[in-house]
């Protein structure tokens, strides 16, 4: 059987179950196509040992019958979940060399499921940067391009290499982690399904830190029913992440009825931007109508803080990740400068970091460190948490009117061409974020769906944000916005 | 707000990164940008509002004060640039 490579995991699954094909069918069809994919950069560690053990292990449990969704399939992890024995250098070259001795929890709840591993993906450094321009192993590429023209465009970022490698076909689907948007933008910049769970839902252990009291995983798929599917396999309570939340996780597949019918859908009238292109607008508005037509009643809402929601995590994100990635010292793991005659632990410190990190990661490390410092903290650090309760309020207060989901944008425009945004200010690339990044200071699970084309042909996708821990209800209305929107395009393959 | 080079220099020190004199303005007007976009947040009235600490309203769990992992110095230290004698070794710390 050929085209393995672009079954869904719920197509997969079911084959497997079938006996129609065996894991080390379809793994061997994915090494494949990663191996014809060089040009895209997605894949940086590539582990097709591991992947075929993986799936001989998966197509025995097969055999025997015990076999939960995710086994044999195979996966894409990107390179900020530590894997053991395994490259895992969150797209850095302060951690060149480094093979933790361990296994993220979310890697090894996917494992223990039966998934098969086919390598590590490309991403922006410790996940800072919306275009994947940032990661040491250079730029990811799109398998999207405009129509007539090869410009090589940005998949988004930060899970830039885990966007084009879904998108393309290299994987059934790949993990990411969502800090600002960083699943579900490069999900709608390259036409797939992205979700980022309510904050604690999957566990942060092994997961490299960029800034805690934002980070998520989630999973980048080809369908929302794959998204439920893996979301499923990759939660769970942990011990070893004091913010993993100790309740159930459901199974959210079964939450997918289809039915959202007196369900209330807020649109929030702060999203709508000044200068937001048209084919947004009329994006948004054809969602909005999709969701009506499906029986949901369309609320308008007001979310007022929304403005203060980029400039607030452009203080609360940097402070954390100065904190996290203070332990990037040369000591105990990753690169460490040659040091000159004479040098001490100072002049170690500050030359390891300064080869070790990039410029975006240099910046915000120093922005983190500026808003901490001794009298700054109260003006930015505290009035930037201030500011961040308000915007949760703003949340809890239309739930608490009864809305069940909002609907918003994806992102502000479709992807952009790599290097586009080279000579702009730091803060025009922030901007990407500008609908996404509420939702992780709220701590609500969010998802992308690719909802239509612009003019030149390229994907663009929708928002629903959900209540907390209810992820379920938000994969449901996420599967209704699917099937109606009927986006099934995919890139032309040209690499 | 404006950041000059000589405040951009104090915070590369206490950042530990290392800036050469001849990148300090290009990061000051960096640092100068990115600030003057955090200062929209002095619009909010933020009077009585308490700064969050954690997302989600929970207790964080404690569990009894003992150990449960040890013995794997060799794991520890595996991805040391230079470990000797079963220590991370720096360059002299103590005159």
């Amino acid at each position: 059987m050929s085209d393995l490579n672009k079954l869904t995991i719920a197509d997969a699954r079911d084959k497997l179950r079938a006996g129609d094909v065996t894991s080390q069918d379809l793994t061997t069809a994915c090494l494949g196509a990663v191996e014809g994919s060089g040009v895209l950069n997605a894949f940086v560690h590539n582990t097709p040992e591991i992947a075929m053990a993986q799936a001989a292990a998966a197509d025995a449990r097969l055999q025997s019958g015990d076999a939960p969704a995710m086994c044999g399939i195979p996966i894409g992890v990107k390179d900020l979940f530590c894997t053991k024995a395994v490259p895992s250098q969150a797209g850095s070259a302060i951690l060149a060399g480094f093979r933790p001795e361990y296994e993220s929890t979310v890697t090894q709840n996917l494992f223990d499921a039966g998934s098969v591993m086919l390598g590590k993906l490309n991403m922006d450094e410790f996940a800072m940067g919306s275009s994947n321009e940032t990661s040491v192993y250079g730029d990811v590429i799109s398998p999207w391009r405009r129509e007539n023209d090869t410009a090589r465009l940005t998949p988004g970022g930060s899970s830039g290499g885990s966007a084009s490698a879904v998108a393309a076909d290299l994987c059934l689907a790949a993990t990411g982690t969502d800090t600002g948007g960083s699943i579900r933008q490069p999900a709608a910049f390259t036409g797939i399904v992205g979700i980022k769970p309510t904050y604690g839902r999957c566990s942060r252990w092994g997961v490299v830190a960029f800034a805690s009291s934002l980070d998520q995983a989630g999973p980048i798929t080809k369908s929302v029913r794959d998204a439920a599917i893996m979301l499923e396999a990759m939660c769970s309570h942990d011990e070893k992440d004091s913010t993993s939340a100790d309740i159930a996780v459901p199974n959210f597949e079964a939450a997918l009825s289809g039915d959202i019918k007196g369900k209330k859908i807020g649109i929030p009238k702060e999203y709508r931007m000044d200068g937001m292109p048209d084919e947004i607008e009329k994006l948004w508005a054809d969602g909005t109508a999709m969701m009506r037509d499906a029986g949901a009643e369309i609320v308008d809402i007001s979310l007022p803080h929304t403005k203060y929601a980029l400039p607030a995590y452009y203080v609360i994100a940097p402070a954390e990740a100065s904190s996290n990635l203070a332990r990037y010292d040369g000591v105990r793991y990753g690169h460490r400068a040659k040091l000159a005659e004479g040098d001490g632990i100072t002049e170690m410190y500050e030359k390891t970091r300064a080869q070790g990190f990039g410029p975006e990661v240099k910046r915000r490390v120093m922005i983190g460190t500026y808003v901490l410092s001794a009298g700054f903290y109260d003006a930015y650090y505290n009035r930037a948490r201030r500011v961040r309760a308000l915007i949760k309020k703003d949340f809890e207060d239309v739930f608490a009117q009864g809305i069940d989901a909002i609907l918003t944008p994806a992102t502000p425009s479709a992807a952009f061409g790599l290097g586009e945004m080279a000579d702009a200010d730091p803060v025009q690339m922030y901007l990407n974020d500008v609908f996404t990044v509420t939702v992780n200071l709220a701590g609500l699970p969010g998802i992308s769906v690719p909802a239509g084309l612009d003019k030149q042909g390229l994907p663009l996708g929708l928002q629903l944000i959900g209540r907390p821990w209810e992820e379920g209800d938000l994969l449901n209305a996420a599967y209704v916005m699917e099937r109606a929107a009927g986006f099934v395009s995919k890139p032309a393959k040209w690499w | 707000m404006s950041i000059d080079t000589k405040t951009a220099a104090h915070v590369a020190k206490l950042a530990r990164i290392k800036v050469e004199t001849s990148e300090l303005p290009a990061l000051a007007q960096d640092f100068s940008a990115i600030l003057g976009f955090i200062e929209q947040l002095n619009e909010v009235d933020v009077d009585g509002v308490e700064p969050m600490v954690s997302v989600t309203p929970m207790r964080l769990k404690r569990r009894q004060d003992v150990v449960t992992d040890g013995n794997i110095q060799d794991k520890v230290l595996a991805n040391a640039p230079d470990a000797r004698e079963g220590f991370f070794a720096v360059p002299k710390v103590v005159e």
